[in-house]
């Protein structure tokens, strides 16, 4: 009979906590990232963010409270084993070649993949033709493309990246973004910390906001975002209904043309993902 | 043992980048040939003045050639020490700082692992580096003046020893201290060392006992200079008599010979000195 067990999450973190001399990192967050989840980590600079991504990646120790990845402590071999990472500064070894620096991975990983993937994982960040190029004649956005890929050596179960995409452009930035989508739908989880909302409310399937070292806010986008009215192009002018609803806006349609209105557009207005930071973060600070 | 290997390649490729060799090679071949030039001076000298004012009892080429000799062990032990730190100073806090060290740390490769890839790495080449210099040095001054140390395998492999503590005490000292702090503090400790040999010789030349307690327990607080000292006892063990005697009056006489126990004691040493390491690095947040 086979015995059915529960797939643990790629990421858990419980109550953790991190305090550095006087400052307190973190107090007490809980997060949990799913198996093939896109997970957005916002915040202000000094919320956190780093702090956690950090002690998820075992390079620093939390004061209180625990992290797993996989089922594993953080810090500990298998979880190591488990995932992948790029560091918002990092830098590799600048004599090294692209495919020298994967290999070097591959090697520290045990990764079993050889030529092929690093052939795939050049491929997957649109980084082929510079596959025998040196870090050191590779630009900033090409090296945090490099990251990416040596981050996902050894097929991790969590990618933990952290600011991916600050050194790329609009085209760099679309290769990341498809290249997450494709790592959800191989069922790889990743933990996007970004300053860029409107890329993590594109891809991301969950958000966290992180003030001060807590969680203020958490949900997909869409709930963050909240209904901001419907706003009614009419002959007599535009007409907004603050308190209404997408779901409100046949009934109004059919209010206003019953009173003679005529009709010449209908929008739903939401709060963007940004109103929602703002507001959270705001409400934190004050 | 494979990440093991792969992180002490990448420490050597990257001395090799900074063409630390390049350096070391060059002021090798400088200081092999003005060993050579002194030695076939010093032994002009000693040949013009034969039969002249030479004390009864003391054979000229021999003190010539301890001399020299150990006077080249002298120099082979700083240029040991200068590779040593150049390999290690910034094996920890360095490369942290500079972003090098995460990625790595990151894989399922335990610090302590990292710890003594790195020290293997250094202690070999290291270790290698001077036996090789010493050796050419040694078959310079038997080409030149027609004379072999009392022993040769025995000083070589204490010369290797003591750049491998030497490498230990700054890969240590790279856990806890910027590249610059940690360069500055090996060398004054080595510097230290060697004033407590002198220290020794001026003791014995003086017939001070306290000089010599001082300078044997300073040797013993700092055992790559009880290292060096038996190294540099090594190299006249058998010989007796006024020669001797005016072998320990010369600069690079009087040496002593810790003992059996040396060995021992210097293993222990470079144990604790590697357990102090692993348990500081383990504490530390990257």
């Amino acid at each position: 009979m086979l015995e059915l067990r529960a797939v643990p999450p790629a990421l858990a973190v419980t109550d953790l906590r991190k305090r550095y001399a006087r400052i307190e990192a973190l107090r007490g967050v809980d997060l949990e990232v799913a198996p093939g989840e896109l997970f957005g980590l916002l915040g202000p600079n000094g919320a956190g963010k780093s702090t956690l991504v950090k002690i998820a990646c075992g390079l620093v120790r939390p004061s209180g409270g625990s992290a797993e990845i996989a089922g594993a402590p953080a810090g500990s071999p298998a979880a190591h084993a488990s995932l992948g990472y790029l560091a918002e500064l990092f830098r590799f070894p600048d004599w090294l070649t692209a495919d020298e620096l994967l290999a070097l991975h591959q090697s520290l990983s045990a990764s079993p993949g050889g030529p092929a993937e690093r052939a795939e994982l050049l491929e997957l960040v649109g980084l082929s033709e510079a596959a025998d190029r040196r870090v050191s004649a590779m630009s900033k956005g090409m090296q945090q493309r490099l990251g990416i890929a040596q981050a996902m050596v050894g097929s991790p179960r969590l990618l933990l990246l952290d600011e991916p995409t600050s050194a790329l452009d609009p085209a760099g930035r679309r290769t990341v973004r498809r290249l997450l989508e494709e790592l959800r739908s191989r069922g790889v989880a990743v933990l996007l910390n970004s300053h860029l909302l409107s890329e993590v409310e594109l891809v991301c399937d969950r958000v966290a906001i992180i003030s001060r070292g807590e969680v203020v806010a958490a949900g997909s986008p869409r709930e963050l975002s909240r209904a901001g009215g419907i706003e009614v192009e009419t002959a007599s002018g535009t007409r907004v209904f603050e308190t209404a609803s997408r779901d409100d806006a046949p009934a109004i349609v059919r209010a206003l043309v019953a009173a003679g209105e005529e009709i010449y557009g209908v929008r739903v207005l939401t709060s963007s993902l940004e109103d929602a930071y703002l507001e959270a973060v705001g409400e934190a600070a004050s | 043992m494979n990440a093991a290997r792969t992180i002490a390649r990448l420490g050597l490729q990257e001395a090799v980048r900074r063409r630390v060799f390049v350096v070391v090679a060059a002021l090798t071949v400088a200081y092999v040939v003005l060993y050579g030039l002194g030695t076939w001076q010093a032994y002009r000298a000693v040949d013009m003045n034969a039969g002249g004012t030479a004390l009864a009892g003391v054979e000229p080429k021999i003190v010539a050639g301890a001399t020299l000799l150990g006077l080249n062990m002298f120099g082979t032990l700083f240029l040991g020490t200068i590779l040593a730190v150049f390999l290690t100073l910034g094996a920890v806090r360095g490369d942290a700082d500079r972003g090098l060290l995460q990625p790595i740390l990151v894989r399922p490769v335990s610090r302590a692992t990292v710890l003594a890839a790195r020290f293997a790495a250094a202690a070999i080449v290291c270790g290698a580096y001077v036996i090789v210099v010493f050796l050419i040095a040694t078959v310079t001054t038997y080409a030149l003046g027609g004379w072999w140390p009392d022993r040769i395998v025995a000083p070589a492999i204490e010369l290797a020893g003591a750049v491998a503590l030497l490498c230990a005490i700054s890969l240590a000292g790279s856990v806890f201290l910027a590249s610059t702090a940690n360069g500055i503090a090996v060398f004054m400790v080595f510097g230290a060392g060697l004033v407590a040999g002198l220290l020794g010789q001026i003791g014995e030349a003086l017939g001070s006992d306290t000089l010599q307690t001082v300078a044997k327990t300073a040797s013993w607080i700092l055992p790559f200079e009880a290292l060096y000292q038996a190294a540099l006892a090594a190299i006249t063990t058998d010989t007796v008599g006024f020669t001797r005697l005016a072998i320990d009056l010369g600069p690079f006489g009087g040496a002593t010979d810790f003992g059996p126990l040396l060995w021992p004691y210097a293993l222990l040493y470079l144990g604790i000195v590697g357990v102090v390491a692993v348990r500081g690095f383990a504490a530390r947040d990257l």
